[in-house]
């Protein structure tokens, strides 16, 4: 554990989907800047904690709270105005929208004009209108996206796709990243790439990060501390090389390969 | 305002006038002889088509949800403001017409909103089929109500509403309604709400409040359509509940969908063009469901997104593209 305060923190969360408990007594303390991985074979229950850390899920049982606020009942949004933020493993982008559009989208919490302004075209729409214009494009520059930018979002190819999830992530403002199977069906140059993305958004934005991952080779070389995840229920925790030494892992998880 | 956003603005401003000139010199002249009120009768008509069309576009197009009940909303707006302007004559109050006008368009137009909030805020907790159910049921329930209600006529036509919607001021209104529209679409109202379509999951996880933007499309909706119904009731004069059936609303919903859901452009053309058709060929009357479900099967089956898709026509657009000087169609904002 690392000795700084939790940005995110769970205790004992779980969720039950009619008798069938998808995961159980979830703990996780992520602390400011951390980059934490976690881990488990297919159906062990990852992007389900995804779905309960960011309020698309209500948990049966447990607790979390972001900034030590209590996140229990709030409706994602609101969880995402919080601070948490994520991807999704089967990428979710407005694929009709230009790829500008889907980062402006995520930028409307600080648009403030309302329908009188919309409709008369007032000084502060222009105003914000181009404010977050400028901000969007300067995000898709750190993508090297910004040429795409009136690309329709569906158009692009399957890597950028990804990154363009993970821009309009940060376009939420957030603390925490939840990133879910970002290198899935990623070729390697590909995946280097995305290295290279989270290494710049973790230099540029002091984030912390939670990633689901399968890639074992990114999540060791990446992670400070991994979480592994079997059944709904935490297995081990660790640095990469008490994870990569664990016989229950081994068994449960690497060894199954 | 970007300067050259103002100038494309003002050429379009200056299109809307010219064609309310042109109208003028159609319809205020010997032009037209003795059709003359005929040909008025259909463009009247027609313009309020155009206003429920692309308020109902709102919601099946931008949304991507369905409303089969739009025409009950309709006959808020057209009860709501006939009630007060009856009221107000026969409490002997004169006014000008223009201003009696103005009167019915705001109170068709608030309290149909009003409505419109009311049936949103619990109906768009469904999707799909279930909310199409729903607003199906609403139409239903309001026309029920009208037809019980002693102020509205209690199962008789409501009759001898004032006469005010004169051509020019439905045309102004329409005309500031298309607008309004158009502006709500291209702001960030309307980037959340086709976000919304798009997928809604995303759309919350990029921290969109999904059923605020929601309720809100469906009431300014129900605004315009308030508003279509109130200039309705004072051209029309006299109501009757069963006007506003399933099949009014299905009509509006088939010009939606021939025009392109996505395009307020569409909107206008299909409203205007299936509202004047069936008029133009009148001895086609009796088939005109007929050809409305044909035309939706052909529209379907060759193009589903409807004739102008998402285009949206805007004549600073056009002219580039005449004089050839830059590619054309409408940009955002
Ligand atoms: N909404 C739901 N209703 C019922 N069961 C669910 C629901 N969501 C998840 N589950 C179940 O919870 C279990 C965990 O699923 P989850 O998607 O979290 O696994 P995962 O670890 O992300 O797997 P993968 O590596 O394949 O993505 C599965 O058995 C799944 O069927
Ligand atoms: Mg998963």
């Amino acid at each position: 554990m690392s000795n700084t305060t939790a940005v995110l923190e769970a205790k004992g969360l779980g969720v039950e989907f009619g008798g069938l408990k998808a995961v159980s007594q979830f703990d996780i303390s992520i602390g400011d800047g951390e980059l934490v991985g976690l881990i488990g074979p297919n159906g062990a229950g990852k992007t389900t904690v995804f779905n309960l850390l960011t309020g698309v899920y209500q948990p049966t049982e447990g607790k979390f709270f972001m900034n030590g606020e209590i996140m229990n009942g709030k409706p994602t949004h609101l969880v995402v105005h919080s601070g948490i933020a994520r991807t999704f493993q089967n990428i979710r982008l407005f694929k009709n929208m230009t790829v500008l559009d889907n980062v402006k989208i995520a930028f409307n919490r600080k648009m403030k004009y309302g329908l009188a302004s919309a409709v008369f075209r007032t000084g502060s729409f222009w105003k914000e209108e181009n404010e977050i214009d400028e901000k969007a494009r300067e995000l898709l520059k750190l993508f090297h996206l910004e040429e795409l930018a009136d690309t329709k979002a569906g158009n692009l190819p399957y890597g950028k796709q990804r990154k363009l999830e993970i821009t309009r992530a940060l376009a939420t403002d957030m603390k925490v990243l939840l990133l879910d199977e970002p290198a899935a069906g990623m070729n390697p140059t590909e995946t280097a790439e995305l290295l290279e993305s989270i290494n710049m958004i973790r230099e540029k934005f002091r984030i912390s990060i939670l990633l689901i991952e399968h890639d074992m080779s990114l999540v060791m070389k990446i992670c400070e501390r991994i979480i592994v995840l079997n059944y709904g229920q935490i297995l081990a925790s660790g640095t990469p090389e008490q994870i990569a030494n664990n016989p229950d892992v081994i068994t449960a998880y690497l060894g199954k390969a | 305002m970007p300067k050259a956003r103002k100038i494309d603005y003002i050429i379009n401003l200056a299109g809307v006038i010219v064609l309310f000139f042109l109208l003028m010199f159609i319809f205020d002249t010997e032009l037209l002889g003795r059709v003359r009120s005929y040909i008025q009768g259909i463009v009247i008509i027609a313009m309020i088509s155009i206003v429920m069309v692309c308020s109902l576009n709102l919601i099946t197009g931008f949304m991507g949800e369905f409303s089969l009940g739009h025409a009950g909303f309709m006959s808020i707006g057209a009860y709501s403001s006939a009630v007060v302007t009856m009221a107000l004559e026969n409490a002997g109050i004169i006014l000008p017409d223009l201003l009696l006008f103005l009167i019915a368009i705001v109170i068709g137009g608030i309290i149909t909103a009003l409505m419109g909030v009311l049936v949103g805020i619990p109906a768009l907790r469904l999707r799909g089929d279930y909310l199409a159910i729903v607003t199906i049921a609403f139409a239903e329930i309001i026309r029920v109500a009208f037809t019980n209600f002693q102020i509205t006529g209690g199962g008789k036509t409501l009759s001898g509403i004032p006469k005010l919607s004169d051509y020019h001021y439905v045309y102004v209104i329409t005309a500031i309604s298309v607008c309004v529209m158009y502006m709500y679409v291209r702001s960030r109202f309307g980037r959340c709400v086709r976000a919304i379509r798009e997928d809604y999951i995303a759309a919350s996880a990029s921290g969109i409040n999904v059923t605020y933007y929601k309720v809100m499309t469906f009431t300014v909706s129900a605004f315009f359509a308030g508003v279509s119904g109130a200039m309705y009731a004072h051209y029309i004069t006299s109501l009757i509940p069963t006007k506003f059936s399933f099949n009014y609303s299905a009509e509006f919903l088939t010009m939606v969908i021939l025009g392109g859901t996505g395009s307020l452009t569409g909107s206008v053309v299909g409203a205007a063009v299936l509202s004047a058709l069936p008029e133009a060929l009148r001895s086609f009357q009796a088939y005109r469901m007929l050809i409305y479900s044909v035309v939706l099967v052909l529209v379907m089956i060759f193009k589903p997104s409807g004739l102008f898709g998402s285009y949206e026509f805007s004549l600073p657009g056009v002219l580039r593209t005449l004089t050839g000087r830059k590619k054309g169609g409408a940009k955002d904002e």
